[in-house]
């Protein structure tokens, strides 16, 4: 058991008399990528938020190994009155860490914007901040809440793999919500498909490719048909 | 890195010609109105279309200006000032107080919400005769109900600057940890900032609009003492150099909070209104 990073069990999360989560346990192991996919509404956020002691109103228990969590919003969340650079270092007030910030302002691939206030940057750039901002804490898990739902199918190919090559070298696990079958799969060691509402995991599907991955892979292709056969099983789609 | 900041200024000022030119039409632009209504009223007094001693002349206006401003007119804008200025700070600064502790706190709110709420039905100019009564007709009455007026529309705009911050950006600095003072000072009250602008200047506009009631009842020196003086004498051309002078410290004013409001919000990303070559 120590070995985990995490370990969470939800026996059930309710909001006023709807339950939303119902007998969930989601183990991570260091440096592992498992993504929860399921529509919109099923409590996969909602089972983030917890993961992340956002929410903190739910019947079960949260073992957290880790020294460092760390959460990436769906939307960027920028702090628009600061800079890239204080939003990353936002954390430590005035005194953060400027080596560091601007080592992951290049490591995202914004070198140059330090000094931009987040008006002036696009939705991608924005997704990009945010993620320095997660990692800026030095975290041994990263939480990560749909963070390339709202950018374009391109933008959103170049952050995935942005994001895994981060992962890599800083040797952090990741653990997202998505409703992108694709993403799952093509992102995670584990995809953990959810069942509609009140929601559990329904079926864990294992993702045997080494990194880096090719998005025509056979394999991809095939575990994309099982997960929305059982996406329909569970009157998803 | 820093080559590239300190690049930054100079693209900035690159076109500042074009720039300024554009500034100085828009200025024109906002200077044709009055222009034309002073010519228009200049030519209608002159051929005696409107009697002189009801509508005097732009310029024998700008005459009794320039020698007013010979005479007693700087006593009157000081005795003005002043109490704009103290009668502004004493209510926008408890307003500012009270506005942090109700947004903040759901229980200040249960408890105080209700009064302000229903001291807020006043009318402020009610409380003349009580505080005439009460501090009599000195300065004192007279600060207070500036005070009572730059208070409200402060108070209001800063409760609901604060109940306006997004609960996302809340979150984030949840997500840290923050403690309530971190948050507060990080977040809530810069996040509230356009809200409490917002309610500062119109306090202000407030307070010279409760200074010349004051005036106006029970004063021997102000501009609000100058446009009732005007009257008892039948010189409208006191009258009109009095409302002139009282439109240019009103404009000034709200000029320096909005200047403030522009270097401090300078983050904010809004629309500007579209020019005519757009």
């Amino acid at each position: 058991m120590t070995e985990h990073l995490l370990d969470i069990r939800v026996a059930r999360k309710t909001f006023a008399t709807t339950t939303v989560l119902h007998n969930i346990h989601l183990q991570l192991q260091p440096r592992e990528t498992v993504s929860l996919l399921g529509p919109s509404g099923c409590g996969k956020s909602t089972l983030l938020r917890i993961v992340a002691g956002l929410e903190k109103d739910f019947e079960g228990a949260l073992h957290n190994n880790a020294a460092q969590v760390a959460f990436v919003f769906q939307e960027p969340r920028l702090i628009p009155w600061l800079t890239v650079e204080q939003n990353i270092g936002f954390s430590d007030d005035g005194h953060y860490d400027k080596a560091w910030v601007a080592q992951l302002i290049e490591e995202v691939g914004l070198g140059g914007f330090s000094q931009a206030l987040p008006k002036a940057l696009s939705g991608g750039m924005a997704q990009r901040v945010a993620i320095a901002r997660g990692l800026y804490s030095r975290p041994q898990v990263l939480l990560l809440d749909e963070p390339f739902s709202a950018v374009d199918a391109f933008t959103r190919m170049k952050l995935q793999d942005l994001l895994l090559q981060l992962a890599e070298r800083h040797a952090i696990a990741l653990l997202l919500v998505t409703h992108d079958v694709d993403e799952a799969l093509y992102l995670s060691d584990r995809v953990l498909v959810m069942d509609n509402r009140p929601s559990s995991i329904r079926q864990e599907l294992a993702v045997d490719l080494a990194h880096p991955r090719d998005r025509r892979d056979p394999l991809l292709a095939q575990l994309k048909v099982l997960s929305l056969t059982e996406l329909q099983r569970a009157h998803v789609i | 890195m820093t080559s590239k900041t300190k690049n930054l200024p100079a693209q900035l000022t690159l076109p500042a010609p074009k720039r300024l030119n554009t500034a100085w039409k828009l200025r024109l632009k906002g200077l044709a109105l009055p222009v034309l209504i002073i010519l228009v009223l200049e030519f209608v007094v002159r051929i005696g279309w409107l009697p002189s001693y009801q509508m005097p002349a732009p310029s024998e206006v700008a005459l009794t200006l320039r020698d007013l401003a010979e005479g007693a007119l700087w006593k009157h804008i000081s005795a003005s000032l002043l109490r704009v200025l103290l009668g502004f700070a004493i209510g926008a600064s408890l307003a500012l107080v009270f506005a942090a502790w109700v947004g903040l706190s759901r229980e200040a709110e249960a408890y105080l919400e209700p009064t302000f709420a229903g001291l807020r039905s006043i009318p402020s100019l009610a409380w003349v005769p009580l505080l005439l009564l009460w501090l009599g007709i000195d300065e004192t009455s007279k600060i207070v109900l500036i005070a009572i007026g730059a208070f409200f529309p402060v108070y209001l705009n800063g409760v609901a600057a604060i109940r306006d911050i997004d609960r996302k950006l809340m979150e984030v600095g949840q997500m840290y940890g923050f403690s309530r003072a971190r948050l507060v000072r990080r977040i809530l009250l810069p996040a509230a900032l356009p809200g409490l602008f917002t309610g500062l200047r119109s306090g202000m506009s407030l307070a010279w609009m409760f200074l010349v009631a004051a005036e106006l009842i029970a004063a021997t020196k102000g501009l609000g003492y100058l446009l009732s003086d005007g009257r008892e004498t039948s010189r409208p051309d006191i009258v009109l150099a009095a409302i002139i002078v009282l439109a240019v410290l009103g404009k000034l004013s709200d000029g320096i909070l909005a200047s403030l409001e522009q270097r401090f919000l300078a983050w904010r990303d809004t629309f500007n209104g579209q020019s005519a070559e757009d």
